[in-house]
């Protein structure tokens, strides 16, 4: 009993649910160092069309993921109302680019389900996992696969 | 960290420091400086590495150190002298004594051969010294000066003359003044040591125990230990934590003064301390009928220096013929001529003074001591002076150690705050305030202020390339025995300033660059002595600031660039056609191609093909430049111009495709706006435009960086001529130049990736980003016409 009990709190965690579209997305809590809404960035010249480009983060220099378009969903041109989620990948900081933020999830690790097959390549590559919450699908974003290929990281 | 690990890291931090001042001290000496500060300097160094050594347990280190400072140790006792090949010993010692810092510092092992080899001729010197101690010593070698001689604090009570101690302090304040050491006035051994030690303060809290090293001097022979508690202040004035006590000890026995000293080694730098040899032989016959009780003693303390007199004597002799210079005023002069000195020593400054007026009223009916003071006087003063001129580095203002990372935030948060002033000041300014208003005015000093932190900061990060600099002369020693030639290496601008970032990266260039001059540069002894040149060659490494960058140079008087054979090598190996015709200056540089290399022989210094071509690039990628001039048999000289700094750069901002831009200002020649009958396609697309009846390619930078598709007509835009650094010229062809300014260079490669064109990316007075155009990459990218770059999808 207690171990089952020590084991569950071990695996909890907190993530923060998001929207794309009418889709729910969920990253580690942990991950997120601030959500700021959204400020039109600089384009980068021969970037993919998921870069939106780079903003001023008090002085760092923040590469915009349109999270949407990277998952191959539709997009629509960022407005006022969008935000951008600051999230640390390793040593990088970048800014994911989402529709709203939605929610604070509390729940353990044992209720992620795998991805299942039918979903595309392009979702099984940034989604860990899929779980349910309250009759609704909320998928887990691998953050780790979200930047482009470095031509390092190529070879 | 775990603590000890962190005493430990500051160790080797510390010993980093004293290898320096090591080597430099080993270098002056080389150049002959046998002053005795600098012997010190040096004997210090290498005694503390050992004393740190010892604390950690780094047994080979110790046992190498050990060796080292026992020849220092001579040196600094006057028993060795410096010589060439003493120096040269010394500097190889010191190599040794970095590799075994540096391999334990890294847990690594020394090569053993070559420290055992190191001892044998460090031994050597000893051994060699000693021998020539038993010789005849009569030259009377000055330099055995202590340190911790010169004006020391002792109590000097004349109306007391109960107790020893103002006996032996006159008499070393005698010797101090004179700056004579007695041993090397008297060759003949004498039988016992007086030795005053004065404990300070910061003995104790190291906790060192005066006890433990009485009871070490005890060992060595008969010692007679008395106490000066008369400093000890009444109870309720007493400080815990002060030093008051005072021991004269008399040691008995042939003991040399080295042994003696060697006692006192973990604490000499937190006591005064005199070591004084006891002459039984005592110059009784200087000592005159004395009329009172204080000339007495006076006339005691002379008798007590006999061995100083003896030497002074017979100097004054030598110029006897001369009458005696006024001795009353003089004295009186050189009190001035000292140093500004600490409260604690004025005191004995004055007893100086007042002793040598009371030597001088007693000696007036002795010839003979007349003589002594203004004799002593006359010495007094160079060494007030030496001490006043070897104080003026030494003071220099008191630095703090800080981690490179606190810096650098500091320094991006006063980017951020030069960005966030200036969008307050545009955003004044569109909300329609007078210039004039109270607020635009308070702006306008904010503006000043800022800029101010900024140059403050950033000269946080300017250092001296002599941490650089000083890594050289072993690297040239090492190369030169390897390859078998004579170089000397001269350096200047040590101290030229260049930020941080930009020293880390010189090693390399530089490095390369003297091994290049030596192994190609210079000759061999045999063929510089038939070319009528000294064996010797010269190197000479210099740093100076020119127009806003700081130039490194390294210059050989070797044999040039033997351009016939470039040329032919250039050929051979296809990097140039066989009737191209070329200045001396272009086929100089055809040295920088990749690829070429002149070695006969591929060397295990340089050579290998990656030459210079390497150095080139590597400056480059600082924003560098670098060119070569040479003269047949007189020698070649490189030059490499870098930024100061690589956290700002100063740009042209433009615009191009409703994007802001900045344009390194470096690389930009001319702008012009062109006209439509200048610009001709070749081909489909290319466009090359005629400036001055030079055609050079027109690139549209926002067609080349991907924002748009169609090129601009090139008469509604600007064209900015711009120099890569390859040389390649190019005309950039933009809407508008918004102007000139100073940008802070972000990198996009924290967080991003490298984008090519893009060097770096800065954020402008809006707050937003721009982007810092990589100009070499645009005008390469045009000139070799490289396939479209696809566009990377991951997955």
């Amino acid at each position: 009993m207690t171990d089952t009990v020590t084991q569950g709190v071990a695996q909890r965690r907190e993530l923060i649910a998001f929207r794309i579209g009418d889709q729910e997305f969920c990253v580690d809590i942990m991950s997120v160092r601030e959500i700021r809404g959204w400020a039109p960035a600089t384009p980068l010249p021969r970037t993919p069309s998921f870069v939106k480009g780079v903003i001023n983060l008090r002085g760092a220099v923040l590469p915009i993921i349109d999270l949407g378009a990277r998952l191959g969903l539709s997009t629509s041109e960022p407005t006022a109302r969008h935000v951008i989620m600051v999230v640390h990948i390793g040593e990088r900081t970048i800014g994911l680019l989402v529709d709203a933020v939605s929610d604070i999830i509390n729940m353990s690790d044992d209720l992620v389900q795998p991805t299942p097959d039918v979903a595309s390549d392009q979702v099984k590559t940034f989604v860990k996992g899929l779980f349910a919450l309250d009759g609704r699908m909320v998928s887990l974003i691998a953050l780790d696969r979200v930047l482009p290929e470095t031509e390092a990281e190529a070879a | 960290m775990d603590p000890f690990e962190s005493i430990k890291a500051t160790f080797f931090q510390e010993c980093e420091e004293l290898l320096t001042d090591m080597e430099s001290g080993l270098l002056a000496m080389e150049q002959g400086d046998d002053d005795s500060e600098t012997i010190n300097a040096v004997f210090r160094a290498v005694h503390s590495v050992k004393g740190g050594a010892g604390a950690f347990g780094l047994e080979e280190l110790i046992r190498f150190a050990h060796v080292f400072e026992t020849v220092l140790d001579e040196m600094r006792s006057g028993k060795l002298h410096l010589t060439d090949e003493v120096a040269k010993v010394l500097l190889r010692a010191s190599d040794v004594l970095a590799d075994h810092v540096a391999a334990a510092r890294s847990g690594g092992s020394v090569d053993e051969g070559r420290t055992v080899g190191m001892i044998a001729d460090l031994q050597a010197l000893i051994d060699q010294d000693r021998a020539a101690e038993l010789g005849l010593n009569d030259d009377g070698d000055p330099n055995a000066g202590e340190e911790d001689f010169g004006f020391v604090p002792v109590v000097l009570s004349l109306d007391e003359p109960t107790a020893d101690a103002p006996e032996v302090d006159v008499a070393a304040l005698m010797a101090a003044a004179a700056a004579e050491p007695a041993e090397a006035a008297n060759p003949v051994a004498a039988p016992g040591w007086r030795i005053t030690f004065r404990p300070k303060a910061e003995m104790y809290a190291k906790a060192n125990e005066a006890a433990l090293v009485l009871r070490e001097l005890a060992r060595l022979g008969e010692v007679e230990v008395a106490l000066d508690a008369d400093a000890v202040p009444p109870l309720d004035q007493l400080s815990a934590e002060q030093a008051y006590l005072t021991w004269t000890i008399r040691l008995s026995g042939d003991k040399s003064e080295a042994e003696v000293r060697e006692v006192f080694e973990f604490v000499e730098d937190d006591c005064e301390l005199e070591v004084t040899r006891e002459g039984e032989t005592a110059a009784a016959d200087v000592a005159t009928p004395a009329d009172d009780d204080a000339s007495a003693s006076a006339v005691e303390a002379a008798a007590a220096a006999p061995l100083d007199l003896d030497a002074l004597l017979a100097r004054v002799a030598g110029s006897a013929e001369e009458p005696a210079p006024p001795a009353a005023p003089e004295p009186v002069a050189a009190a001035p001529a000292a140093p500004p000195a600490p409260p604690a020593q004025a005191p004995a400054n004055l007893d100086v003074v007042g002793l040598i007026a009371l030597a001088e009223k007693a000696s007036q009916d002795h010839a003979q001591t007349q003589a002594v003071a203004p004799k002593v006087e006359q010495k007094a003063e160079p060494k007030a002076e030496a001490r006043a001129s070897a104080g003026a580095p030494t003071a220099a203002t008191p630095t703090i150690r800080v981690d490179l990372d606190r810096v650098d935030r500091l320094i991006n948060a006063v980017g951020e705050l030069v960005i966030q002033q200036a969008m307050l000041s545009q955003r004044v300014f569109e909300s329609g305030l007078a210039r004039s208003s109270d607020v635009a005015l308070g702006l306008e000093d904010l503006e000043l202020l800022t800029r101010e932190i900024q140059d403050s900061v950033m000269a946080i990060r300017a250092q001296p390339v002599k941490s650089v600099f000083q890594r050289m002369p072993r690297l040239v020693r090492e190369v030169a025995d390897m390859v078998g030639k004579k170089v000397r290496l001269v350096m200047d601008g040590e101290n030229t300033e260049v930020d941080k970032t930009v020293i880390e990266r010189l090693s390399d260039p530089i490095t390369h660059m003297l091994r290049n001059a030596i192994d190609h540069g210079l000759e061999t002894p045999e063929e510089r002595e038939a070319g009528g040149k000294a064996a010797e060659g010269t190197v000479r490494l210099a740093a100076l600031h020119r127009g806003g960058r700081i130039v490194i140079e390294v210059q050989d008087d070797g044999r040039g660039i033997n351009r016939p054979r470039v040329r032919g090598i250039a050929v051979s190996k296809g990097l140039i056609a066989e009737d191209a015709v070329l200045s001396d200056d272009e086929i100089d540089n055809l040295i920088f191609l990749p690829g070429f290399s002149t070695a006969d022989v591929v060397s295990d210094i340089s050579g290998r093909g990656v030459g210079m071509d390497v150095v080139k690039r590597s400056i480059q990628a600082l924003g560098g430049r670098i060119s070569i001039t040479s003269e047949p048999g007189k020698g070649s000289k490189f030059s490499m111009s870098l930024p100061l700094t690589l956290a700002v750069l100063d740009g042209m901002v433009v615009s191009a495709a409703d994007q802001t831009l900045v344009a390194p200002l470096s690389n930009i020649v001319e702008s012009l706006t062109p006209r439509a009958e200048d610009v001709h396609l070749i081909g489909g697309r290319d466009a090359v435009i005629c400036i001055r009846d030079t055609f050079v390619p027109l690139i549209d930078v926002g067609v080349a960086l991907g924002f748009r598709d169609t090129p601009l007509p090139p008469a509604s835009g600007v064209a900015v001529l711009v120099e890569s650094e390859g040389g390649g010229k190019a005309a950039l062809l933009v809407e508008a130049i918004q102007g000139q300014r100073q940008v802070v260079i972000k990198s996009l490669e924290a967080n991003y990736q490298h984008i090519h064109g893009v060097a770096a990316a800065t954020i402008l007075g809006d707050g937003r980003v721009a982007l810092i155009l990589d100009v070499d990459a645009l005008v390469t990218t045009s000139r070799r016409k490289a396939p479209r770059i696809e566009k990377r999808m991951a997955v």
